[in-house]
């Protein structure tokens, strides 16, 4: 972090890919695409490109995992060896294993776990590349496959990066950005409710500048939510134009 | 403790904290009493042992030699692991670190690196081969609750008293010379761990608040009063105001944190 070798913003205020600092990659997103997935979804923002996919509620193995008044929400993420410039050994990795657990957290806040007692819902996402930001398209795009098998759900997740680079204050951290920047701020939202299911940094920022990137992030949050919704429609939609 | 008992405590915690109190008598943004004891193991190159309330934890460095990370050929190379030892809990089993264990060290670790306390950069022997490795091993030996907060001090607090090799390059060689120089450690990361119960923020949750607690978020600050690490945990949910609210609290608690370590 914080290697100032080159310039992250231009004199123009322009960032490498030529966006303005609080504008959002191009994002691309799909519903139910895997056919024996209960259900899924499929991200793509720049060159981020993710698969979540869903299966459960069901029954729970091992057994005594179970819990006699919930359902057990279990989150895998794992990224594809090809999916980083070195690859990456297809094991799970100490940072797998916590993205896993803080994308769990991020999502039981808004599934009804109550409705489904001793049974499992899992989770699995795929990151066939990745360019940064990885951790909040999975869970955009997990929570729409949760949405997309019928779950129960208070609200959609939906999660946005924020991060410092060259001083300045920005949205949705590319990769270069991100290993070079100073700062990065991913956040969670139920956006019907307020309520942040994830919270990370890491970097330096003042309170002030950590104050910006969250009303930042939480922005941003807000816009990709609109996203989600049209996706989750658009599947029904042409389901409905193949019946007529 | 039968599930009964249990329950009927999580009550009265839950009722003494809408009155802003707690069971153990502090006030909501109270730590327990932490006591840090430093250089305690001989044979490690750094030590110390935390105590906060029941809970304890000891942290060690050990220095060895290395290759550099690839993208970072010029930079020292910093490992942060942590082991729940099964005495320390009857929750905790033997084996390789779980999802918790894991979360912490990568907590403790990103605090520690990202606020740039220690200079890579200086760990470098040969750039692209050889490189100083910190190894930092923090070691739960009692569990009351907070593990995060006392693992991150007991790890700075070992790191403030680590001792690093002396060397020099023979005929491409490194050569350890006797004697050592203490590793310099230029900021002095904390991290404060804040629960929500029932709405309310409480500082330095102990157990019994931890296993009814909604959610948790850590903040690391420097002596600046920069953040430079925050995970959130547990699956419940932060407002906005929250957020910000528990950011002034850990940046005051971990000024009062700091006066513990000595250097």
């Amino acid at each position: 972090m914080s290697q100032k070798l080159e310039k992250l913003i231009d004199k123009k205020g322009l960032r490498l890919d030529g966006r303005k600092p609080e504008e959002l990659r191009q994002i691309k997103i799909e519903v139910g695409i895997i056919l024996n997935a209960d259900c899924s979804a499929y991200i793509q923002q720049a060159k981020n490109k993710i698969l979540a996919g869903v299966y459960g509620p069901r029954e729970l193995h091992p057994k005594h995992l179970a819990r006699p008044d919930r359902t057990v929400l279990r989150c895998r993420y794992h990224m594809a060896p090809f999916s980083v410039q070195e690859r990456k050994s297809p094991a799970p990795s100490r940072r797998d294993i916590e993205l896993s657990k803080v994308m769990r957290e991020a999502l039981e806040p808004s599934i009804f776990l109550e409705y489904y007692p001793r049974t499992g819902i899992d989770v699995f996402v795929e990151v066939l590349q990745a360019d940064g930001g990885t951790r909040c398209a999975s869970i955009t795009a997990a929570s729409l496959a949760l949405a997309d098998a019928g779950i129960p759900m208070r609200d959609l997740v939906v999660a946005c990066a924020a991060g410092k680079i060259d001083n300045t204050v920005v949205l949705d951290l590319m990769d270069t950005e991100d290993k070079k920047g100073s700062a990065d701020v991913p956040v969670a939202l139920m956006p019907n409710f307020n309520a942040i299911t994830l919270l990370q940094m890491d970097g330096i920022l003042t309170h002030e500048e950590f104050e910006k990137a969250v009303n930042l992030a939480l922005d941003g949050c807000k816009r990709i939510y609109v996203m989600q919704k049209e996706a989750l429609k658009a599947k029904y939609e042409s389901v409905k134009e193949v019946e007529e | 403790m039968s599930s009964v008992i249990v329950r009927i405590k999580q009550k009265q915690i839950a009722e003494l904290i809408a009155k802003e109190k707690r069971v153990d008598g502090r006030g909501l943004s109270d730590y327990r009493e932490i006591k840090v004891e430093q250089g305690i193991i001989e044979r490690a190159e750094g030590s110390a042992r935390v105590l906060l309330g029941k809970t304890e934890v000891m942290a060690g460095t050990k220095i060895g030699i290395g290759r550099p990370f690839s993208d970072t050929p010029d930079a020292g190379v910093l490992t942060v692991n942590a082991e729940f030892v099964p005495l320390a809990s009857p929750t905790f089993e033997p084996g390789p670190p779980k999802e918790n264990a894991i979360e912490l060290a990568r907590v403790v670790d990103r605090g520690i690196r990202e606020s740039e306390a220690i200079d890579f950069k200086k760990l470098c022997i040969k750039p692209g081969e050889k490189v100083f490795v910190v190894f930092v091993d923090v070691y739960v030996l009692n569990h009351g609750g907070n593990l995060i907060d006392a693992s991150a001090l007991a790890a700075l607090a070992a790191l403030l008293n680590t001792k690093m090799l002396n060397y020099e390059i023979e005929e491409d060689e490194v050569k350890i010379k006797p004697g050592y120089t203490p590793l310099v450690v230029r900021k002095h990361p904390i991290a404060v761990t804040i629960a929500k119960i029932n709405d309310k923020l409480i500082v330095d949750p102990s157990l019994e608040e931890e296993q009814m607690m909604d959610t948790r978020l850590t903040m690391t600050t420097d002596e600046d009063g920069n953040i430079c690490a925050i995970q959130k945990g547990g699956s419940g949910t932060f407002t906005q105001k929250q957020v910000l609210e528990a950011a002034k609290i850990a940046r005051e608690k971990a000024v009062e944190i700091r006066k513990k370590l000595k250097w």
